[in-house]
């Protein structure tokens, strides 16, 4: 046990800001302060300038034009914005069914939660125990008053990448609004929007390197696109989303998505390089169970179930690294995680997952003091487990008979 | 979740871990708690041929302070007569370790497996008596 800060390994919940982006955002916090929507000054002007920069280097990432690129406060206003300003808009010609996932985040179940409130329909698929989507499945939830599809990129549980192009095609060929939330994918997956038949893809900019607070909504052009304004005011951003634009914020993220794009082919080998390590040194550990698919998957994110090892105690045992627990321990009880229930996976094998998400920062010495710490914490949590002790006596503990309470 | 000193002391350092033969005349056993709740606890008691618990194991699948309430009860235990045993009561293992609200089904659990650990001894003595 040790004073130091923990290893972080929750590159998924959010990544330290890139040094380089931190040094291009505070000159605009102190220096370049103007409004960019200041047109009368330089002040204005310059920090106009900077915006259009840092939405170009945006738009570069995803091969898409700087004019489809929206600011928003972070891919959850992207996806209120998106799912809301679609469905609202395109409900009176086309109808108000909308399809999407159980595994998606909460920022887009709960606003389409929200929709059906309003008198919109949805239907939640749920994916294949790998977390893909069976495309058949998908069809057949096409009706035809389908008015709007929902689909993440990367799933920011199990890292798993749908199949984007396939789904889009049949939201094209159904004359569907196509969304995708994109918050988990950017400088992980090639993202290439002039081929994509994607309408609305939505972007964070602190899963990427880029600060907190700022994130971005596609809006396709061609064919154009239309949204209803979730947020009124000045008419920024073309009447999408009003609000004085963040200058630095958008800087930084447009930095960000830069590097990103420069550096993410590189990156990627090498955190797949980490991720194979720390897969080959935890599976040596008898019964664990990888969540989602291995192929279909982003290299930067490893989610674990640990059998016969409880959830709450193994987020103690590994307090000396920072990662994520199938159990959302809130403060009454402990939550299975949705996804990996709708997965299929039993409430004990949530419970005792972890998701390991490597990043631009982790080194090999850490994969290495990880794998370690696990072998022994499990080791020694089994040591303690009745279950454990059931299971290497031979006994089926599906067939127990347990004392309810 | 903050868990009191104490609590991390026995998850940290846990009393007693491991298992008696629960075959044996003297020994009883109590396993409550289910899987799918989160806690599964199996504590075994060991008695003299003074009726005295001479010894107590555990084994605990669930949260630290489901650990620490089956380790603090080993302690406890030892030492004591059935009677004694069954009498120590969850608010008592609640108010050593400091168990927050939401922590207290496991000083529960923990009370609820010391009386059929006791409830599974007394049937075995029970009946041997009838046998003999």
């Amino acid at each position: 046990m040790s004073d130091r800060e923990p290893i972080y390994l929750d590159y998924s919940a959010t990544t330290p800001v890139d040094p380089r982006v931190a040094e291009k955002m505070i000159p605009y916090i102190t220096e370049h302060y103007g409004n960019p929507a200041s047109r009368s000054h330089p002040y204005g002007w310059t920090a106009e300038k900077a915006v259009e920069n840092a939405r170009e280097e945006v738009a570069r990432l995803v091969n898409a034009d700087p004019r489809e690129i929206v600011w928003t406060s972070g891919a959850t206003e992207s996806n209120n914005l998106a799912i809301k300003g679609a469905a609202n808009f395109y409900a009176a010609t086309k109808g108000k069914h909308i399809i999407t996932v159980s595994t998606e985040h909460k920022a887009v179940i709960d606003t389409v939660r929200e929709l059906e409130r309003q008198g919109f329909e949805a239907t939640y698929l749920d994916p294949e125990p790998n977390g893909l989507i069976d495309l058949e499945k998908f069809k057949a939830a096409i009706r035809p008053d389908t008015v709007l599809a929902s689909v993440m990129f990367v799933n920011n549980e199990i890292g798993v990448i749908q199949d984007i192009t396939a789904i889009g095609n049949i939201c094209r060929a159904n004359n569907i609004i196509f969304h995708v939330d994109a918050a988990q994918a950017t400088g992980k997956v090639v993202i290439d929007l002039e081929t994509l038949p994607v309408d609305l893809m939505s972007f964070s900019a602190h899963k990427t390197y880029g600060p907190k607070g700022i994130g971005a909504l596609y809006v396709r052009r061609k064919p154009r696109i239309r949204i209803e304004a979730q947020m009124h005011g000045g008419g920024h951003e073309r009447g999408m989303r009003s609000g004085t634009l963040a200058t630095h914020q958008i800087v930084a993220m447009g930095e960000a998505f830069r590097i990103a794009r420069e550096e993410m082919a590189a990156e990627n080998e090498r955190i797949r390089m980490l991720r194979d390590r720390l897969l080959h040194g935890l599976q040596e550990i008898e019964e664990t169970y990888v969540n989602g698919d291995l192929d279909h998957r982003v290299p930067h994110n490893l989610n674990i179930s640990f059998n016969f090892v409880e959830g709450e105690s193994l987020i103690m045992a590994v307090k000396d690294i920072a990662v994520s627990s199938g159990s959302a321990c809130t403060s009454a009880s402990l939550e299975p995680s949705y996804v990996l229930r709708a997965l299929g996976r039993s409430d004990e094998l949530a419970h005792s997952s972890i998701r390991f998400s490597i990043g631009r920062f982790t080194t090999q010495a850490d994969v290495d003091y990880t794998i370690d710490l696990l072998k022994s914490k499990i080791g020694k949590l089994r040591e303690l487990s009745p279950l454990w002790e059931m299971f290497k006596d031979g006994i089926d503990l599906s067939k127990v008979q347990w004392a309810a309470h | 979740m903050a868990y009191s000193d104490k609590v991390l002391d026995h998850y940290e350092n846990p009393r007693n871990v491991g298992s008696l033969d629960k075959n044996a005349s003297n020994v009883g056993t109590g396993m409550v708690g289910a899987p799918a709740c989160g806690d599964v606890m199996k504590l075994q008691i060991q008695v003299n041929e003074a009726g005295i618990i001479e010894d107590a194991k555990f084994k605990t699948y669930g949260c630290g302070s489901a650990i620490a309430s089956s380790s603090l009860v080993t302690e406890w235990l030892k030492g004591k007569t059935l009677d004694q045993a069954a009498e120590i009561k969850n608010s008592a293992i609640a108010e050593e370790l400091a168990l927050p609200p939401v922590k207290i089904h496991c000083s529960v659990l923990a009370e609820d497996a010391i009386k059929a650990a006791v409830a599974d001894l007394k049937s075995k003595q029970h009946g041997s008596k009838e046998a003999a």
